[in-house]
């Protein structure tokens, strides 16, 4: 070894630049930790202001680090520095409490507005299934038992007497009800976020779901009309069913875009339709959850305390246009084009 | 689905991700058993919380009597089996706490801001890739109506989701597909001492022929052993270089090592400068 101890060692440019920069990284890794750690509250205004600026340092030094430096341990530092600090700048939302707002003024209403097509389809499915149970069960009353199973008619099935039917539209007995409205809310709930899952497999369970919520309607209207009790049922039922039945199609709408973006993504590559229809609609299945709520309290509350046919409908079809307003009025000024 | 498509898949999981100021930072996509394993800690973890909050319950059920804690427990169930994932993932940090543990974060895949929209999208898709199956074989299970065919259906239903990320090379679960994320894999680093700075003592100085050996590829995997501080292979590389550059043995491989690390550093980078970077020691 030509060994000449004593001369200056060799000053690499990797040293130099960490010595010009080390002090800006350290003190954007200390803002970020704290950040990570409680959340961007924490930071004073001065530490907030100096964020960005030393994100963008960070971020220029890495491109230089890149282009000038060997040393591979500054490189994989500043590489997570720059996307630890690019999530805490780009990533995070402003106020929980804003896109809470947001979400109330115009993001629920403008996705369901957007799904109007959709929805229509699911309200004909609907009604389809309606019409067909309700003939059916008319002309044959031996169909109710294949349409809707034993625990859920509860005794109201075709051999019920018209006096039994008509108590179960009147009586206020007040026990568990309050469960049962939560259980159900719950079980809706979900049902419609298989809704919207479902639509994944080309549409055809959602479809399904949606024809056979019809179809319990219908076979339950034909029972109650079969003793003359028809509209006093539908009264029974417009009192919450306007909002879960209209919820329900919502959902039915929300998977029903998802199908269909994955399967005619129009002039969108096919994996942008499916995102933008994904997004769109979960935002509607939020909506659809929050309205089961409105409906279970409905059902729970209204029902019990409200006994009046007249009444009854009148609720059931003030909410039904105050969803329609909300949706289609002001819901519709913010919606984007349907892309299809 | 083009992402599915059999594309010539890259052997790691680095992706681009082209920052608004033009920089690619290069992310790591979480790997299938690190989110498994993430997965499997906030199961754990809403478990537990559903067996306390059920136990609390119980307790207020048996001394007031009323209906209210039957009510609670329906609607906590469905708001933690709903809003576990979504509520933690809206959050600052974009990981429920089973991610966290494990590194991984949630990012929209165009860079843009991780919105509600997405992150209700991709967990209610779980709805149907994990739960759905399993619900509908325990109803089954639980009423005696399951049958051979049910039962190989659902689990095969189970497996197609479960095994999705495996299939295309982003590792996107059905739910990122829809929402437009991905996971990523986010360390936290701290910046490893400088080599090239790292002794004061007076350095060996190396004839041109011996730094004219290598390249950058030999220079990094040398940075590599000497981070790594293993006696062993540095004692091999080091009469390895000695042979190599017809250089006398002085002892102390380490010392030596960390001298001809910077000597070479030092040439490499200068031919940077001139924009001569030579990739390793086959190129010329």
């Amino acid at each position: 070894m030509t060994a000449s101890a004593g001369l200056a060692p060799p000053l690499l440019n990797a040293s130099r630049f960490r010595a010009a920069h080390a002090a800006e990284w350290e003190r954007l890794e200390g803002l970020l930790t704290r950040i990570e750690k409680r959340s961007v509250r924490v930071l004073s205004d001065d530490d907030l202001l100096a964020l960005p600026l030393l994100y963008r340092a960070a971020l220029s030094s890495l491109s230089v680090a890149r282009e000038t430096s060997l040393d591979r341990a500054l490189v994989a530092y500043l590489e997570q520095l720059c996307a630890r600090a690019y999530f805490q700048v780009y990533g995070v939302s402003d106020s929980a409490w804003r896109d809470l707002a947001r979400f109330f003024a115009r993001g629920w209403p403008s996705a369901v507005a957007s799904l109007w097509r959709e929805t229509l389809v699911m309200a004909f499915l609907t009604l389809v299934g309606t019409i067909a149970a309700y003939a059916l069960v008319r002309s044959d009353p031996s169909w109710f038992f294949g349409i809707i199973p034993e625990g859920l008619a509860g005794g109201r099935d075709p051999s019920a007497s018209a006096a039994m039917l008509r108590d179960t539209l009147y009586s206020t007995k007040q026990d568990g009800l309050g469960v049962f409205a939560s259980f159900l809310f719950g079980h809706n709930a979900q049902i419609a976020i298989f809704a919207f899952a479902l639509g994944f497999a080309f549409v055809v369970p959602t479809a399904l779901l949606v024809v056979y919520n019809g179809l319990t309607l219908g076979a339950m209207i034909a029972v109650f009309a079969d003793k003359g009790l028809g509209p006093n049922f539908l009264a029974w039922l417009a009192i919450h069913g306007t909002t879960e039945m209209f919820a329900i199609m919502i959902a039915g709408a929300a998977g029903m875009r998802i199908g269909t973006a994955i399967a005619f993504p129009g002039q969108q590559e096919r994996m942008a339709a499916v995102v933008a229809a994904g997004r769109t609609a979960a935002i509607a299945i939020a909506g659809v959850v929050l309205m089961l709520a409105v409906a279970a309290i409905l059902e729970g509350v209204g029902r019990q305390v409200v006994t009046s046919d007249v009444a009854r409908l009148a609720i059931g079809g003030a909410m039904l246009a105050a969803w329609l307003v909300y949706y289609y009025g002001i819901g519709r000024r913010h919606a984007p084009g349907s892309p299809h | 689905m083009r992402l599915v498509r059999r594309t010539k898949a890259p052997a790691t999981l680095h992706r681009g991700f082209v920052t608004p100021e033009g920089v690619d930072l290069r992310l790591e996509l979480g790997g299938a058993g690190t989110r498994a394993a993430a997965f499997l800690i906030d199961l754990g973890a809403m478990l537990i919380v559903l067996i306390l909050a059920t136990i609390a319950l119980a307790y207020i059920d048996r001394s007031t009597g009323a209906d209210i804690a039957k009510i609670l427990w329906l609607i906590g169930a469905f708001l933690l089996r709903n809003g576990w994932f979504v509520l933690f993932e809206m959050g600052g940090r974009g990981a429920t706490p089973g991610k966290r543990l494990m590194g991984l974060r949630v990012v929209a895949r165009d860079g843009a801001r991780l919105t509600a929209g997405a992150v209700l999208a991709r967990n209610a898709m779980r709805e149907i890739e994990v739960f759905l199956p399993l619900s509908f074989l325990g109803a089954q299970a639980a009423a005696g109506t399951a049958d051979a065919f049910l039962t190989i259906f659902a689990l095969l239903w189970t497996g197609i989701f479960l095994f999705f990320p495996l299939f295309n090379r982003d590792r996107l679960r059905v739910g990122d597909l829809v929402a437009g994320t991905w996971v990523v894999q986010t360390a936290i680093r701290a910046l490893a001492i400088d080599l090239g700075t790292a002794t004061e003592r007076p350095r060996a100085m190396f004839p041109e022929a011996a730094l004219a050996l290598y390249g950058v590829y030999e220079l990094q995997t040398l940075e590599d052993v000497l981070r790594g501080g293993d006696p062993v292979a540095i004692g091999a590389v080091a009469a390895t270089i000695r042979r190599k550059a017809d250089l006398p043995d002085h002892g102390d491989d380490a010392a030596f090592l960390a001298d001809y690390y910077t000597a070479l550093c030092a040439r490499l980078e200068s031919g940077l400068l001139v924009g001569r970077h030579r990739r390793d020691k086959f190129a010329g």
